[in-house]
């Protein structure tokens, strides 16, 4: 069924009763074309784009739990293309891009809102790293606007600007940045991905990779095994526990990243700003929560939740930007796991085992990028080329030192 | 007892207190007249939706409204309907109002948990123009059409529409509360714990509990988020140990206040379980006061770390889903009974009491006792207990078994309910009050925080706690024990089991309690009339339609059913909510409740305030504030300070008269390139090395050697992370054969710190190497300038030669200044003029600067600050933070040759990986503008002249730029594609954020005395 | 988290700072790979379950520690100095090629 206001209408008319399931519920079948490792945003994404752009319909995703029950239904919803490198900034203005169209495309309202992103910064020479990276995504085509202390004073008048510790100077700005409600990109790829023949399978979990001759046949699952030509993983929080069942070792550590929601407020912040001196960024949910978060707790873990000095940090740097927020509550606070990389950058990229596809390694940075990888690692599958815009996204980088490494950080994720 | 009439509850009230009662007493049309653990002597003025009344001290808000006879309190989410007050606690859905007013505005907060306090001032949320004409009621007429997720289904053309027409009316219309808008007046603090047993909860289990932990001799902390201790002592009429349950109560709490080693918390909820026995609380400290006092926190978040931990949580109550069940009026049973035995008010003055199991049965006796009519008592079980009909039959109310509740009906209150027989009959029955129960659950939250998944009881129809935290232990109701001899029994075997496995060995004193029937048949069908008015979620108005559409959709796993309806993610997180929803769903899908799944129960248990997990961290406080030994005496010299890092560090010096910095800067360069000038460094960090094995460790840290440096000299020193990049520079002095002090850079100090023990503890234990952080012990001063071997002359002691034969650059060494005083002069230079760092003592700093100071009178000296400094730097080509990115390499900073081939060292192997020594890779170079008044600004990217700007001409940016007063112009300093090789190459540096676009010329980054004449003169 | 500082006690994860996999050797010596120095500085088990690994008591007493941690519970298994771990590897690393 096609959703409009039309069809709310005719349905509410005749009772609710006629909606339709937004997927089917299939049995895995013995064999596909390609099997797509994680029902999360990126590989239903994936699977939609094949389907869609390379015009594969014998597809399946896997998913363990439900649909979209990793990261896509966790992180703080911001979308955003204000990066610095040029192996990144390409790959996200073409992300942007997509979330400017993406709910037509798939008839799903995401409620992509491009409310700006604000960076602040609080010191000279900030504000020049600022302008650096402004002025990199001004040559890449990407908005950008370097902001003083009086107009960002006009754009978020409640923040502190007269008592920091680390007084506001100014800020880097993307219009065209936003929010976009995370839940509906994941169900509304998989419903696109479902209407063109997409096997979506959930409580499927996958317990093996079936290589034979160094070629990838099949997995394993607790459903049974499935033989497919081809198997894109894209299960970011667990990639190092799925290439293990190929032997492999990855550049990345598993992370828990914390997320909060306050209670539902009147309409209090239209943008989403970060801290420029601390670990923190805030937007509003149209629902009314505040949604925010700051800094990974720092240590490798695979418990899906984190701890209080993390906690206590977020807040606290919430109060120094915005005071204002002293007597309003934490209503919830979650954590995600985060494939974090060596470099704080992606990969998405072949591996040495044939037919085996890596889609990994997105710190905290991979809800913004559900197109742009969704299409990027179909059209690797499909043609067994990186898409130009992911090019850089390689294995291999850490290898040869074409590391992608936006803060400067080094070989260290928890740093990144 | 005639209740209620003004008349009746003076005369009562008279009795009772033995006090005149006091004017305002005789509105509380809903006061009982005696009994209940309110202050009739201290009656509470308050303020509600701009309406005056009066509660009494002991009463929440909503006791007191109650009390007063207002029962419609707020309006719901999403249709606006009118709400009244559900529940007695933490649970409640519907009474949420913006309390207190102005700066303390606080939206969404739980009248059921607000103590009440003098002057109280409160205000509906949620509606326009008022409560009991909102406009937004329409809502619930188009409830069709807006049903769950309807947002996702439209409003996607045309694209431009969404941020400018639909998503603003969503966003006003959406939200419950108003937020102040203004900085928080109050302050709050942390605090940390540690103890041997901490309760959770002041109920039966948890002062049983703390009782036996406590009489052990354990450090207990009781922590109860309700201002009174007791629990549901408080609340029901049971006795324990022969007297009533609330004078136990008092008794426990006595005895555990003389503990010397028990600490009791009221107002404070432990919100979330984390790793190790750590466990977050806040604590309300002031807030039923009407504004804290300055010496008091309004809260206090802690951190408590606690051996083991009894949950005495208890239980919330489970309310029925049938339509219209979100009128004002439909209550809790034990809500209702809350609010009559703990709070004399009588919510209603003809009750329905409508239950599935023995418990509710209880509210039945509670109510006529106090005086309120009770219509019928309506049971879904066809057959009771044979006492159960006798006890109704003895208050001579009639009971209806077998029935439901179909629907309540009433305009913004409840006016009566119908009843579905079994037969089929429909029976509808006045009342103003309807007093529900279905059952309890536990509140097990906590056990669920570290991952612990509940378990399903089917004896009890309830989630139970399965696995639970390390050092955790579940009491009473909260582990499914509802009655109440069981959770004394149990808190009292928890409490000294805990405090034994803390070594704490005492008596297990068992307590006495009545037994009691606690049967239950707890009612899941979901309505088949009235789908759409009969809500699951009150607070977020997610109705059995709602569920119906997502099972109908196919989002019919629990997370799937919660996000798409948004059942359970409202304020109150769901507490009365998600069993039914999962009831419902699991009927729809033919699955039992268990099979559909048990939501995930995340942290905070009830929300906090963000200002209680900062603390005292905000403003100027919210990092601490590092000092430089010679702040005072800079801060005498008139400085200008700026932030690096947590340091605060001198920027410049103004003098009267000077328009602006930059006039400052080029006053303070000439000064050091003409004479002499006085900058303090003693941010940049210092490391004490000592060891037979000192100089071989630093062979291995530093890219460059370090084994042939002699006694007495100062060599600067470049460190690659292990993957080739560079870590840090700064200069290392031999101080003795197995002695080394090295500096860093200020923003790496602690960073290059843990490297180095790194190093020396982890990768090469075997290396006979101690290291000590010196850098607050010592205030070190660069002094600069062609005469500052004369300003020094005058400091340090005469036995010391500053000749240049005897101390020439690079020297470094141990000497005394100002008679005596231990020193360390290096002739280091990072101006590139004749220059000296003095390290004296801290203490010493600024009798040396003053020293200084009046020794380079003579010579014109003065002081100057980071941004002289590095404009100093800049002219000289020296590397610093905006180049030490952590994305160069020695390579591309023009230092590659620095780098040993002797010898391994960190870094080395990575640095040769074929991306970083590609040629093409952007390189140190400098910059000057064609046209020299034009500006440089870092930032800029370098593009070819005549390039288009776009990404794929992008060759570079500048690092670092100033004003060089030694040239009379800007420079710069970049790393641009093949640098080194393209001096007196023209190009353009781009800065379109800042609307820059000059013509620079590329240039060695050395630009002042390229020889370094001047820094060995 | 609450760490089990050998020299220290028991006390607050905020006090530590992390780096990650202790498992992995540096390959020490002019002799050494970049290949192999590319993998001890890159690729990791990462696993879900024991791991060990290594904190610095930043905030303490400046030591390096190897703490085994279950990466799916975050209980803490042991905790040890990171030098005499080293050091008894090194003996035995010794004692094996002797």
């Amino acid at each position: 069924m096609r959703y409009s206001a039309f069809a709310i209408v005719r349905e509410a008319l005749r009772g609710n009763r006629h909606w339709a399931p937004v997927w089917r519920e299939p049995e895995p079948k013995p064999a596909y074309d390609i099997i797509i490792v994680g029902g999360g945003g990126h590989g239903l994404a994936t699977a939609y784009y094949l389907a869609k752009e390379h015009g594969y319909a014998n597809v399946a995703v896997l998913e363990k739990g439900y649909l979209g029950s990793g990261n896509v239904g966790r992180n703080t919803t911001i979308v955003r293309s204000n990066y610095l490198l040029p192996g990144n900034l390409p790959f996200y203005e073409w992300s942007m891009k997509l979330w400017e169209g993406l709910e037509r495309d798939i008839n799903y309202n995401a409620m992509v809102s491009q409310r700006g992103v604000l960076n602040l910064y609080h010191s000279d020479a900030q504000r020049d790293a600022f302008a650096r990276r402004g002025n990199a995504m001004r040559l890449h085509g990407v908005d950008a606007e370097l902001l003083g202390r009086d107009e960002v004073r006009r754009l978020v008048p409640f923040l502190d600007f007269e008592n920091g510790r680390f007084p506001i100077q100014g800020g880097l700005r993307q219009p065209r940045g936003g929010t976009v409600r995370h839940d509906a990109v994941a169900w509304g790829y998989a419903r696109a991905a479902d209407r063109r023949g997409v096997d979506l399978i959930q409580n499927c979990e996958v317990t093996g990779l079936t290589i034979e001759a160094g070629r990838i046949v099949g997995v394993e699952t607790t459903r049974g095994a499935i033989r497919a030509k081809k198997v894109g993983v894209a299960v970011a929080g667990s990639s190092s526990r799925v290439a293990a069942m190929a032997g492999l070792r990855l550049p990345i550590e598993s992370h828990v990243l914390q997320a909060f929601a306050s209670e539902a407020l009147k309409p209090l912040i239209d943008t989403v700003v970060t801290f420029g001196a601390g670990h923190f960024y805030i937007s509003q949910s149209d629902k009314g929560g505040l949604v925010f978060g700051g800094d990974i707790d720092g240590y490798n873990s695979y418990a899906w939740r984190g701890n209080l000095p993390i906690i206590e940090d977020v807040m606290e740097c919430a109060m120094a930007i915005w005071p204002g927020l002293g007597r309003l509550r934490v209503l919830r606070h979650w954590g995600g796991l985060m494939d974090m990389s060596m470099d704080g950058s992606p990969i998405i990229d072949r591996t040495p085992i044939h037919g085996l596809f890596l889609n990994a390694g997105w710190c905290y940075g991979g809800f913004k990028a559900t197109p742009a990888s969704g299409w990027c690692f179909a059209h690797l599958i499909a043609t067994g080329e990186p898409h130009p815009h992911a090019a850089a996204y390689r294995l291999d980088r850490f290898a040869t030192g074409a590391v992608i490494d936006e803060k400067g950080a080094g070989a260290q994720p928890n740093l990144h | 007892m005639a209740l209620g009439r003004p008349a009746a509850a003076l005369r009562n009230g008279v009795t009772t207190t033995g006090l005149r009662p006091l004017a305002p007493t005789p509105m509380q049309t809903h006061r009982l007249a005696s009994g209940g653990f309110v202050d009739r002597s201290r009656p509470l003025p308050f303020v509600f939706d701009g309406r005056a009344m009066t509660g009494l001290a002991g009463d929440t808000l909503a006791s007191a409204l109650l009390a007063n006879g207002v029962r419609l309190v707020g309006r719901s989410f999403k249709y606006h309907r009118p709400r009244g007050i559900l529940s007695a606690g933490s649970e409640e859905p519907n009474a949420l109002v913006e309390l207190r007013a102005g700066a303390r505005r606080e939206p969404n907060t739980r009248a059921t948990g607000i103590e009440l306090f003098d002057g109280l001032v409160a205000e509906s949320q949620n509606r326009w123009p008022s409560l009991h004409f909102d406009m937004l009621a329409i809502n619930a007429w188009f409830s069709p059409f807006i049903k769950a997720g309807f947002y996702y289904k439209t409003f996607m053309w045309p694209a431009s529409l969404w941020e400018n027409l639909y998503e603003p009316l969503i966003r006003r219309a959406a939200g419950l509360g108003r937020a102040a808008g203004e900085e928080d007046p109050d302050h709050y603090e942390k605090a940390f714990a540690f103890c041997d047993v901490l309760v959770v909860g002041s109920g039966p289990a948890g002062l049983a509990a703390a009782l036996a932990a406590g009489r052990g001799g354990a450090r207990v902390i009781l922590c109860e988020e309700d201002f009174a201790l007791g629990g549901r002592l408080l609340s029901e009429r049971k006795e324990v140990d022969g007297v009533e349950g609330h004078v136990w109560a008092a008794r426990a709490v006595a005895e555990l206040q003389s503990m010397p080693e028990v600490r009791i918390l009221p107002r404070s909820t432990v919100f979330g379980a984390y790793d190790h026995g750590t466990y977050g609380a806040v604590e309300r400290v002031a807030d039923h006061l009407s504004v804290p006092p300055g010496h008091l926190p309004r809260q206090r978040g802690w951190r408590i770390v606690a051996k083991r931990c009894v949950l005495a949580s208890g239980a919330i109550e489970r309310p029925m889903v049938f339509a219209g069940n979100d009128l004002p009026g439909v209550m809790l049973a034990g809500a209702v009974r809350s609010y009559l035995n703990r709070f004399a008010v009588a919510p209603g003055r003809r009750a329905v009491v409508y239950t599935s199991g023995d418990d509710g049965w209880r509210t039945l006796v509670d109510l006529a006792r106090a005086g309120v009519e009770v219509a019928a008592l309506v049971d879904t079980r066809p057959a009771v207990d044979e006492s159960l009909i006798a006890l109704a039959r003895s208050h001579d109310v009639r009971t209806v078994l077998g029935a439901e509740v179909l629907r309540a009906r009433g305009f913004q209150s409840l006016a009566a309910v119908e009843i579905g027989a079994s037969d089929g009959r429909i029976e509808r029955i006045a009342c103003d009050l309807l007093a529900m129960s279905n059952g309890w659950n536990p509140a097990l939250h906590l056990t669920a925080h570290l991952g612990g998944r509940p378990r399903w009881d089917d004896s009890l129809a309830a989630f139970v706690p399965g696995t639970v935290p390390s050092g955790m232990a579940v009491a009473g109701a909260a582990a499914g024990k509802l009655a109440l001899a069981e959770a004394l029994a149990d808190g009292v075997r928890l409490g000294s089991e805990a405090a034994a496995a803390c070594g704490f060995a005492g008596p297990a004193i068992p307590v006495a309690a009545e037994t009691e029937r606690t049967g239950s048949a707890p009612l899941w069908r979901a309505p088949k009339r009235g789908a759409n008015k009969a809500f699951v979620d009150l607070q977020n108005d997610v109705t059995v339609a709602d569920v119906a559409l997502a099972h109908r959709e196919g989002f019919r796993a629990v997370e799937h059913l919660k996000r798409y309806t948004t059942l359970g993610m409202a304020t109150d997180q769901g507490k009365t909510s998600n069993l039914p929803g999962l009831a419902i769903m699991a009927a729809l899908s033919g699955r039992t409740i268990p099979e559909v799944g048990a939501t995930v129960f995340r942290p905070p248990y009830t929300p906090v305030a963000i200002g209680a997990l900062a603390g005292h961290h905000r403003g100027k406080d919210f990092r601490p504030t590092r000092r430089s030994p010679v702040h005072a005496w800079a801060q005498a010299r008139g400085a200008v300070f700026v932030e690096a890092g947590l340091w605060l560090r001198q920027q410049y010096f103004p003098r009267a008269g000077e328009r602006d910095w930059l006039e400052t800067v080029k006053r303070e360069v000439a000064t050091v390139r003409g004479g002499v000038g006085l900058c303090d460094v003693s941010t940049l960090g210092k490391i004490d090395i000592q060891g037979a094995d000192a100089a071989e460790f630093l062979e291995r840290v530093y890219v460059n050697g370090w084994k042939s440096l002699a006694i007495g000299r100062a060599r600067y020193g470049l460190m690659l992370r292990e993957d080739g990049f560079v870590l840090d520079d700064g200069t290392t002095s031999r101080l003795g054969e197995e002695h080394f002090v090295m500096t860093t850079t200020t923003a790496s100090a602690a960073k290059v710190m843990q490297h180095l023990e790194f190093c020396r503890q982890v990768l090469w234990p075997e290396l006979d190497v101690q290291m000590t952080p010196v850098t607050e012990q010592w205030a070190q001063l660069a002094v600069a300038g062609p005469r500052s071997r004369e300003a020094l002359r005058a400091v340090v002691d005469n036995a010391h030669d500053l000749s240049n034969e005897a101390f020439p650059y690079l020297a470094a060494g141990e000497v005394t200044v100002g008679g005596g005083v231990p020193a360390r002069l290096f002739r280091i230079s990072f101006s590139g003029e004749l220059a000296y760092e003095l390290a004296v003592p801290a203490s010493f700093g600024e009798a040396a600067a003053e020293a200084i100071m009046a020794a380079g009178a003579p010579f014109g000296i003065a002081p100057y600050g980071t941004e002289a400094l590095s404009a100093m730097r800049i002219e000289k080509g020296h590397v610093a933070g905006n180049e030490l990115n952590g994305q160069t390499t020695a390579r591309d900073l023009g230092l590659g040759g620095m780098m040993s081939t002797k010898k391994d060292f960190v870094g080395r192997l990575m640095a040769k990986r074929s991306a970083l020594v590609d040629p093409d890779r952007p390189m140190l170079a400098g910059f000057r503008p064609v046209r020299l008044s034009d500006r440089l600004r870092a930032g800029a990217h370098f593009l070819p002249l005549g390039a288009p700007a776009s990404a794929e001409h992008d060759e570079g940016h500048m690092t670092s730029a100033a004003f060089s007063p030694t040239l009379g112009s800007w420079i710069g300093l970049g790393l641009i594609r093949r640098g080194a090789e393209r001096v007196g190459e023209r190009v353009r540096a781009l800065d379109p954020v800042r609307g820059g676009d000059v013509e620079v010329e590329i240039c060695s980054p050395v630009f002042v005395d390229p020889a370094g004449e001047r820094l060995r003169g | 988290m609450r760490i089990p500082c050998p020299h220290c006690g028991e006390r607050d994860v905020q006090e530590f700072s992390y780096l990650g996999d202790a498992g992995v050797v540096r390959p020490e010596g002019s002799d050494a790979s970049i290949a192999a120095m590319h993998d001890y500085v890159h690729l990791r088990d990462n696993p879900a379950g024991p791991h060990r690994e290594l904190w610095y008591h930043a905030a303490g007493c400046h030591a390096w520690l190897v703490v085994t941690r279950d990466t799916r519970t975050h209980a803490i298994l042991s905790a040890e100095s990171a030098r005499a771990a080293g050091l008894a590897r090194r003996v035995a690393v010794g004692a094996g090629e002797a």
